[in-house]
């Protein structure tokens, strides 16, 4: 599953995909499977691969390797201006010499649609992101939304297959980031494009995608929906990359169909279900920490209770982060909902803490 | 409102923009006067090369201006009958060849200097600065060496013709030197450089995300070439070509040096007029005019272009 895609065809595809500059690899061996109307976010850290990938898809760079598929044609070999596909670029690359209007129309007319139709098509396209306004200024002269939304309808414009967006929030501030993601995906779905984009944001990935493939070192590590990304990653390094998550390392100490114990240096962890490995295995813990519950006072239950003593506090409005150092001098993090205004209040620096979480929360990695 | 602009920046600021503003003051704008004031007098008597401009006369002051020297640019007198009638002189002549040959010495600068400079401006940036050395290279030599130079390569025995007649492609020298074929070759090759360099310093602003754009929107690279990097390297192209044409119009090294004898260009006119002929105030005119010719162009562009450049920021 992680590394080859369960969809065996789809309207996107690509086929062990590898890009080398030089002796560096950058694509690694990628083989996905989109489908038509989906938006899907490949996510990683800077170097990861996956603006090389989209650059690929857009045309700028050959695969050293591989097979890319648009509705069944290999595309791989055609130059960026004979493709199906636009693309908005991260710095949006407004042509600054060209006002709103003629910047939208520009691949219209290099198609040699008539003038009456380029008309059409770049007033409902203006409409579609409310710049009709703007038409007459130039981009230097419109603020950063705006020139998005502008960079939003000129790749919108011809009407691609494809759609590729390019880290599309990372030039605006964080409270328009908020308001312009809903938008985007607003914008994108009445149009009904298949889009592909990379952002480094997983907050961004996790709103806007239907489905996530995090990258890491030019390989995929894992596809799936948010859901499935945040909550059953496969391995290490997207249980780490996604959010806030605690890892312990053990071993596999019993193993029955319905429910497993894994020995970890602070004890025993007990899960609900199988696990299906060997004794002795190693294997990593993965719990998040909102999934842990904390308490002052014991609570009535056994197994995966832990305890350990105050270090940090964190007060993030909408939740607390707790800092638990337990007596070997590993460190927890939990975080607690504010739900009422004056709850954990009474939780403090250096008070001593209890700590659980259910049999069905942890999740268990192979390594 | 520009005044009161001025007077409210800051002293500093003053002095930055004040002294090359004085300087170019003393050393342009008061030899020009100087030009201009030559220009309207007549020949001296012999001790001064002019007649002086003032003149106390029965205890009353007259100043003389006269327009003949202007009039005698354009103003072709009748050798047999005396009458005058506008015509082809051969300053109007001498006018039109230096700016067919800036012309084509600008274009040839264009067209060899804009590939080099693109050239340069997509190089690595660690190669950069030594193609840039090698652009001003030639300027560690002296000038007239380097024109020179070109006489040994152009010449009937010179390193072209031996080569294109030991090839066999031709079996007389041609005749290359004092021709416009030279002059042309020797002004493209000085002032190549002054095209190159700023057209670099536009070339390389430029973002070359935005081709990348245009390819994605469908542009061929030639069709992004022409829609995308000429138009936002315009600056760059007027510059170069100015820097190029302006000097080009005047020279008068180059084509005495190696152009022929039936290319008389203005810088060579006023020159003869300067010290064959003495006549200081005709050639003060001629010089005049050349720079009118120069200026109002100039003066029209830079007009539209600032109005341009206002609309559009509006």
């Amino acid at each position: 599953m992680n590394q080859h895609d369960s969809h065996p065809s789809g309207f996107l595809l690509t086929e062990n995909l590898v890009k080398r500059f030089d002796d560096v690899v950058a694509v690694d061996d990628v083989s996905i499977s989109i489908q038509k109307g989906e938006i899907f976010a490949l996510l990683g850290s800077s170097g990861c691969g996956k603006s090389t990938l989209l650059r690929i898809l857009a045309g700028f760079e050959k695969p050293t390797a591989g097979r890319v598929l648009l509705n069944g044609l290999d595309i791989a070999s055609f130059p960026p201006y004979e493709r199906p596909i636009n693309m908005m670029f991260q710095s949006y690359a407004l042509f600054p010499h060209l006002n709103i209007w003629d910047n939208v129309a520009f691949g219209l007319k290099r198609e040699g649609m008539p003038p009456a139709q380029i008309k059409t098509r770049v007033e409902e396209m203006l409409e579609l992101v409310q710049l009709t306004a703007y038409a007459k200024r130039k981009p230097h002269q419109l603020s950063g939304g705006q020139q998005q939304r502008v960079a939003l309808a000129r790749s919108l414009a011809k009407k691609p297959q494809l759609l590729l967006l390019d880290e599309p929030l990372g030039a605006l501030d964080k409270k328009l980031r908020q308001r312009t993601q809903f938008e985007l995906v607003h914008i994108i779905e009445s149009v009904g494009v298949t889009v592909v984009m990379v952002t480094h944001d997983q907050e961004e990935a996790m709103t806007m995608a239907s489905r996530i493939a995090v990258m890491s070192h030019g390989r995929v590590l894992q596809v799936g929906t948010p859901q499935e990304i945040y909550e059953c990653p496969t391995n290490r390094f997207v249980a780490d990359f996604i959010g806030n998550i605690n890892l312990f390392d053990g071993q596999l100490s019993v193993d029955e169909h319905d429910r497993s114990e894994i020995t970890i240096d602070q004890g025993v962890v007990h899960i609900d279900h199988g696990i299906g490995g060997s004794i002795g295995m190693p294997l990593t813990i993965a719990v998040r920490p909102e999934k842990i519950y904390i308490s002052k006072t014991r609570p009535n239950v056994n197994v995966n209770l832990f305890s350990g003593k105050v270090r940090e506090i964190g007060y993030f409005g909408s939740y607390s982060s707790f800092i638990v150092e337990m007596q070997d001098g590993r460190t927890v993090v939990v975080t607690e909902p504010n739900g009422s205004r004056l709850e954990n209040i009474d939780i403090t620096w250096d008070d001593r803490v209890f700590f659980w979480w259910d049999e069905a929360d942890p999740v268990v990695l192979t390594h | 409102m520009n005044i009161q602009r001025w007077l409210h920046v800051h002293p500093g600021r003053r002095f930055v923009i004040g002294v090359p503003f004085v300087w170019l003051l003393i050393f342009f704008v008061v030899p020009f006067l100087i030009l201009l004031r030559i220009s309207v007098t007549d020949m001296g008597n012999g001790v001064n090369p002019f007649a002086p401009l003032m003149q106390a006369v029965d205890g009353s002051l007259h100043i003389m201006l006269k327009y003949q020297n202007y009039l005698s640019i354009f103003e072709e007198v009748d050798k047999g009958s005396g009458a005058k009638a506008w015509g082809q002189t051969i300053y109007l002549e001498a006018y039109l060849t230096s700016l067919k040959y800036a012309c084509l010495t600008t274009i040839l600068c264009l067209v060899i200097g804009y590939p080099f400079a693109y050239f340069i401006a997509r190089a690595k940036k660690s190669v950069q600065p030594a193609l840039l050395m090698l652009v001003m290279l030639p300027f560690w030599t002296s000038f007239l060496l380097r024109v020179y130079a070109w006489k040994g390569i152009l010449a009937d025995q010179g390193v072209v013709n031996n080569v294109l007649v030991w090839a066999g492609f031709i079996q007389e020298p041609l005749q290359l030197l004092y021709s416009d074929v030279s002059m042309l070759v020797g002004m493209t090759y000085v002032y190549c450089p002054f095209m190159i360099l700023p057209l670099y310093a536009t070339l390389v602003k430029l973002d070359f995300r935005l081709l990348e754009a245009a390819y994605d929107l469908g542009a061929s690279p030639w069709k992004a070439f022409w829609l995308i990097t000429v138009p936002l390297s315009k600056a760059g192209i007027i510059a170069g070509s100015m820097l190029v044409f302006i000097p080009c119009v005047g020279e008068f090294v180059i084509p005495s040096l190696l152009g022929g004898a039936e290319n008389i260009m203005i810088g060579r006119v006023v020159w003869d007029e300067m010290f064959s002929s003495n006549n200081w105030p005709r050639a003060s005119a001629l010089a005049v005019v050349m720079i009118l010719f120069i200026l109002v162009p100039m003066a029209v562009y830079n007009h539209y272009g600032a109005e341009r450049e206002a609309a559009g920021k509006e």
